[in-house]
């Protein structure tokens, strides 16, 4: 196996009061898609900012194509911070330039407009921006040196559907360029689209990781029984099934449909807003940390 | 390296230019107090004469002259002060009254004339000594403690609050995560808010000097460097302030002590000639004091370089020694 682009060593970050990592270790392949998944206090922001380099670790080592974060790291490396403000009176366009002046080389700064769907906001100042056009700037910073590693810091969180979508959209276009990604994400549908691997933090520790899709196959073999908890009988959940209670919502993981169905009739349970679905990453984190995925 | 500062460089300007507020309010001020100053100050002098005299006290007895009316005695202990304010015409005449008699008039000066005819009436025996020298009105005094004070003012709250919104904001932490250094961002913040002091400041060298009619009697050049070093110093000690914190409160706590006590003690608004040794101690720590010594010695004594290098000195040194300790302490982020 070739060196994989970005290693994560027993990584351990402790704070006076706190363990925010407790010792992580995974390898991201390049030219992949890696995602950080878990809960807001996981230590996943905490992890990829070790990794960005802007954290130093209480112990453990990040490597680089083998070697630790040096001077090539910052030169190859692109950030998207979850929070960043930019400097006031300053256009679109300006803002792109400044960071693009940081860099030895990289994309001409009307190219990286273009690649970011900027051109009609180009002379906007950048204060004026909506959420989605303000993250759609902050990947164009990340990308005015073309990185060969981005790290997206939950790049989507508080957009609309609609910017969400969009930003999608970007994502995957740079990623057709074989760019390695790492993201960080609450997003559920965001991991799944994105992303080749994923890891699932909890309490600062891997608690799973590997390809989405082989991770759901190894946890669920059933499939998912959705109705809503209003109107779901109390005498049902004496039922011998695998029901988890939400907030507005029962689930029942099952591998046997049929059985499953004639239990809630038997047990005079309303079926008009049935759902059946095949487990999905959520399913999996509940699964593995008995918690919702989103705070 | 260059070209990472010039990019820092170039925004920064950009920002402050497009901050208008910001801008007039920066040239305004100075011009107000100094016009303000013009013409509480700058009207004709009171009817008094002041006579300087070289003793420890005016004793009416051993020289009658002391006893005259509508002239005001000032006891002068230091001859160099004493004869440095009869040039400028802040005194009229200075008299020795110790053994035969001696006295200085500023040939230059009306009132001069008038209270040497007042001396010789009383006694005239006494030897006379001329100087010359124009009047130094207190605006023109004055003038270069408001051009150090506006500096002072730009340099420390400018460069001072400037960091620290950028280090709330996070804007310091995504630069952190491009190759630029410390010492370049700093770099780039010191020399866009020099470009920016020394060219407001030429303004209101150029403006309010024409409005007041003020002449400065050294080198321009030689000023100009004064406020090059003076800006710098100013601007690095701001950055030491700016360089770790993150609340607007200590910062703002910090940037107070320093220019309340540099106002009041650096000899912008009355000369410190005469006060406690120690208070001309501590004057003598603020580089403000030096810048406006400095300034002052050029533009009202036409001092040169060699008389002025100890402050050129002081004020160079302290920005490398604040320039220095500003890298050395800088944070990116907030702890």
């Amino acid at each position: 196996m070739s060196t994989p682009i970005l290693e994560v060593r027993d990584l351990i970050k402790q704070y006076p009061a706190t363990t925010a990592v407790a010792g992580v270790s995974f390898a991201v392949a390049e030219g992949t898609c890696f995602g950080l998944l878990g809960p807001n206090g996981a230590g996943k922001t905490t992890t990829i900012e070790i990794m960005e380099g802007i954290l130093p670790p209480t112990a453990g080592e990040v490597l680089y194509r083998g070697a630790p974060l040096g001077a090539r790291f910052q030169e190859e490396a692109g950030i998207l911070f979850q929070k960043t403000a930019l400097q006031d009176f300053l256009t679109v366009r300006q803002c792109i330039g400044l960071f693009r002046g940081l860099y030895a080389s990289g994309l001409d700064v009307e190219e990286i407009i273009r690649l970011c769907a900027l051109e009609k906001l180009a002379d906007r100042d950048s204060r004026k921006l909506s959420g989605g056009q303000q993250q759609r700037l902050l990947l164009a910073i990340a990308l005015v040196h073309d990185p060969a590693v981005l790290f997206l810091d939950e790049p989507t969180t508080g957009l609309d559907p609609q910017a969400r979508r969009n930003f999608w959209d970007l994502v995957q276009s740079i990623k057709a360029r074989r760019k390695t990604i790492i993201l960080t994400t609450h997003y559920m549908e965001e991991a799944e689209l994105l992303c080749d691997e994923i890891a699932i933090m909890d309490k600062g520790r891997l608690v799973a990781q590997g390809p989405p899709r082989r991770l759901l196959n190894e946890h669920f073999a059933e499939v998912m029984l959705e109705l809503p908890r209003q109107g779901f009988p109390p005498a049902a959940r004496a039922l011998d099934l695998n029901i988890i209670e939400g907030a507005d919502r029962v689930e029942i993981s099952t591998h046997d449909i049929e059985g499953t169905l004639r239990a809630l009739m038997a047990a005079d349970v309303p079926l008009a807003h049935l759902r059946i679905r095949p487990a999905n990453l959520e399913d999996l984190f509940l699964e593995l940390t008995g918690k919702e995925l989103r705070p | 390296m260059i070209r990472r500062m010039l990019s820092v460089l170039h925004a920064r300007n950009l920002e402050f230019l497009r901050d208008r507020g910001t801008m007039i309010f920066t040239l305004l001020l100075p011009v107000m107090v100094v016009v303000g100053m013009g013409f509480v100050f700058g009207g004709p002098e009171r009817p008094l004469f002041k006579v300087g005299v070289l003793d420890t006290r005016i004793d009416k007895q051993a020289y009658p002259f002391l006893g005259e009316h509508y002239v005001e005695f000032i006891v002068e202990k230091d001859v160099n002060t004493a004869m440095r304010n009869l040039t400028h015409q802040q005194l009229d005449l200075l008299v020795d009254p110790h053994g035969p008699a001696r006295y200085w008039v500023n040939t230059d000066a009306p009132k001069g004339y008038i209270v040497e005819k007042l001396l010789l009436a009383a006694d005239p025996a006494a030897a006379r000594q001329p100087v010359t020298g124009k009047a130094v009105r207190y605006v023109d005094w004055l003038f270069p403690g408001i051009l150090g004070m506006n500096m002072m003012f730009s340099c420390l709250f400018g460069v001072g609050y400037v960091v620290l919104r950028y280090r709330k904001s996070g804007f310091l932490k995504r630069l952190h995560a491009t190759p630029l250094t410390a010492f370049e961002f700093l770099s780039a913040q010191v020399l866009s808010r020099l470009a920016l002091i020394l060219f407001v400041t030429a303004i209101l060298y150029f403006g309010i000097g024409a409005i007041i009619r003020f002449q400065v009697a050294g080198s321009g050049l030689l000023l100009a460097v004064v406020a090059l070093l003076s800006a710098l110093s100013m601007i690095a000690l701001g950055l030491t302030i700016a360089a770790r914190f993150s609340s607007e409160e200590l910062v703002g706590g910090l940037l107070n002590l320093l220019t309340w006590p540099m106002m009041l003690l650096s000899g912008i608004w009355f000369s410190l000639e005469g006060s406690p040794r120690w208070v001309q101690w501590i004057a003598h720590v603020f580089p403000l004091t030096h810048a406006i010594d400095a300034a002052r010695a050029v533009m009202l004594d036409g001092a040169g370089l060699v008389q002025i290098a100890p402050h050129l000195l002081y004020l160079g040194v302290t920005a490398l020694v604040f320039l220095a300790f500003g890298a050395w302490s800088f944070r990116w982020r907030i702890d």
